[in-house]
């Protein structure tokens, strides 16, 4: 054995050198090329579909997992869960009746102000797969995708309010990213008095903050969120999260303001899928399993102009 | 030459399990600790038997993991090149190191290998936290022993080998 065919492995002739500029070359081409955005994505699909019965069998334990604890729990428990189940939808009903009528009143409201009625939103339930992404960034994968009809930039929110969007999918899957990631940034409004900010993340899943509020801003602890639906990636109206601290820095033009989200950032694992009214008007057509969506027929005939606000 | 295909198999078996280390979900605190599982695995391939093992499969490893991270397509192929290319220049040395001079050089194509990818981050503008990239270095270095161990008993197990006087 001479050195040469030995250090260059399964001797193709070519140097080791010469392999290693060839394939970094290609990889550096491939990562300009995905900076770009969007001119990759048949390799990265065909690359997730071949791996998903990877992704699928480490998920597998946890399903089961999952699947034996709901299936094997005691009577007791399973009683006491439907005792809840049973009061909490109970007084969700009453709120509900005021909100048929509420939301009559608004529609109507609205038609006089000349602005387009709110869309009510169709929702799919989707599951967290149990695999872990890059943990320096608060990514998540679910297990639905281009066949459901999953669009990039769609809201994803748990049941206590807004969890995240979607970033990139896949036949089979969809990969997401959480409110509280630090490149994450979303625009919401204070419920109390409308005014109106961006909560960024923080890369803490307890934590989001709201960078651009003036020290004379009417903000206190306790004031609940909710999203503004300006930038048309969220749908206006679902709580985000709780002022959890205000600190006005007289020295500083803007307060430090922290928010605490409502979703359960890092314990959920079922989530909503919701396709909302689009900026232009159309409701993107969610695949035929979308069917949970309760007495809330979208609204007839919207006046098709004036802006949300 | 003898046959390699089962060695060959024993690998791949090992590069898949490495794989799935690489996913498998940990507590939030733990996560920031996991070793770099795929990276250590193929550097042992690549240090034992430099025939079969070397820069594609790093290239497609690294891919796989770009697609399962949800990364650059191409971050975690070029750091793992680097680290293969200098693994395969340095193999002959590195084999009959004792265990702790071995760990050192991990330790250092660690810090390439983490390097790479905080750089590419850096310059695509991604925002690092880069407190927590230290973390993996020292717990993949010391988590290449058990690697070794169990990696050395499972290729002599994969059946009767050439003696290799490399």
């Amino acid at each position: 054995m001479n050195r040469r065919t030995e250090s260059v492995g399964p001797s193709r002739g070519l140097p080791l050198g010469v392999r290693f500029f060839l394939l970094a070359g290609l990889a550096a081409g491939l990562m300009v090329a995905d900076q770009r955005q969007q001119h990759l994505d048949t390799v990265r699909n065909t690359l997730a579909v071949a791996l998903y019965p990877v992704q699928a069998a480490v998920d597998l334990p946890f399903a089961a997992w999952h699947w034996s604890t709901t299936t094997l729990s005691s009577r007791r428990a399973l009683l006491e869960e439907i005792d809840t189940l049973r009061r909490r939808n109970l007084d969700s009903h009453v709120r509900l009746q005021r909100l048929d009528a509420l939301e009559a009143e608004n529609a109507r409201l609205r038609a006089m102000m000349e602005s387009s009625a709110r869309v009510a939103d169709r929702v799919l339930v989707a599951e967290i797969l149990a695999v872990d992404m890059d943990p320096y960034r608060h990514r998540f994968t679910i297990n639905k995708g281009e066949r459901h009809r999953v669009y990039v930039g769609q809201a994803l929110l748990d049941a206590d309010g807004i969890m995240g969007q979607i970033v990139r999918v896949q036949p089979f899957t969809a990969e997401a990213i959480l409110i509280s990631d630090a490149d994450h940034a979303l625009p919401v409004t204070v419920n109390r008095n409308g005014l109106r900010t961006i909560a960024t993340g923080t890369g803490d899943t307890d934590r989001l903050s709201l960078p651009f509020l003036p020290n004379s801003a009417d903000i206190r602890e306790g004031d609940l969120l909710v999203s503004s639906g300006l930038g048309g990636a969220f749908p206006s109206g679902y709580p985000v999260g709780r002022i959890s601290r205000v600190e006005r820095r007289p020295g500083d033009g803007f307060a430090s303001v922290d928010m605490e989200p409502l979703a359960a950032l890092n314990r959920a694992r079922e989530v909503l899928l919701v396709w909302s009214q689009t900026a232009n008007g159309e409701l993107p057509e969610p695949s035929p399993e979308a069917d949970l969506q309760p007495q809330t027929d979208p609204l007839p005939d919207a006046p098709p102009n004036g802006d949300a606000q | 030459m003898s046959d390699e295909r089962p060695l060959v198999g024993v690998a791949a078996v090992s590069l898949l399990f490495g794989v799935m280390l690489q996913i498998v979900p940990l507590p939030a605190m733990l996560a920031d600790l996991r070793p770099d599982w795929l990276l250590l695995i193929l550097v042992y391939w690549c240090l034992t038997t430099p025939s079969r093992f070397g820069l594609s499969l790093a290239f497609v490893l690294g891919l796989v993991l770009d697609t399962l991270t949800g990364a650059l397509l191409g971050q975690h192929a070029l750091a793992m090149l680097l680290v293969v290319l200098v693994a395969l220049k340095f193999r002959l040395r590195v084999r009959v190191f004792p265990m702790a001079q071995m760990m050192i050089a991990i330790l250092v194509l660690l810090t390439i290998y983490q390097f790479t990818l905080f750089w590419i981050d850096g310059v695509t503008g991604r925002t690092v936290d880069p407190a927590a990239r230290w973390q993996p270095l020292v717990t993949g270095t010391a988590a290449w022993p058990l690697v070794f161990w169990l990696l050395n008993r499972a290729r002599r197990d994969a059946g009767p080998q050439p003696i290799r006087l490399d």
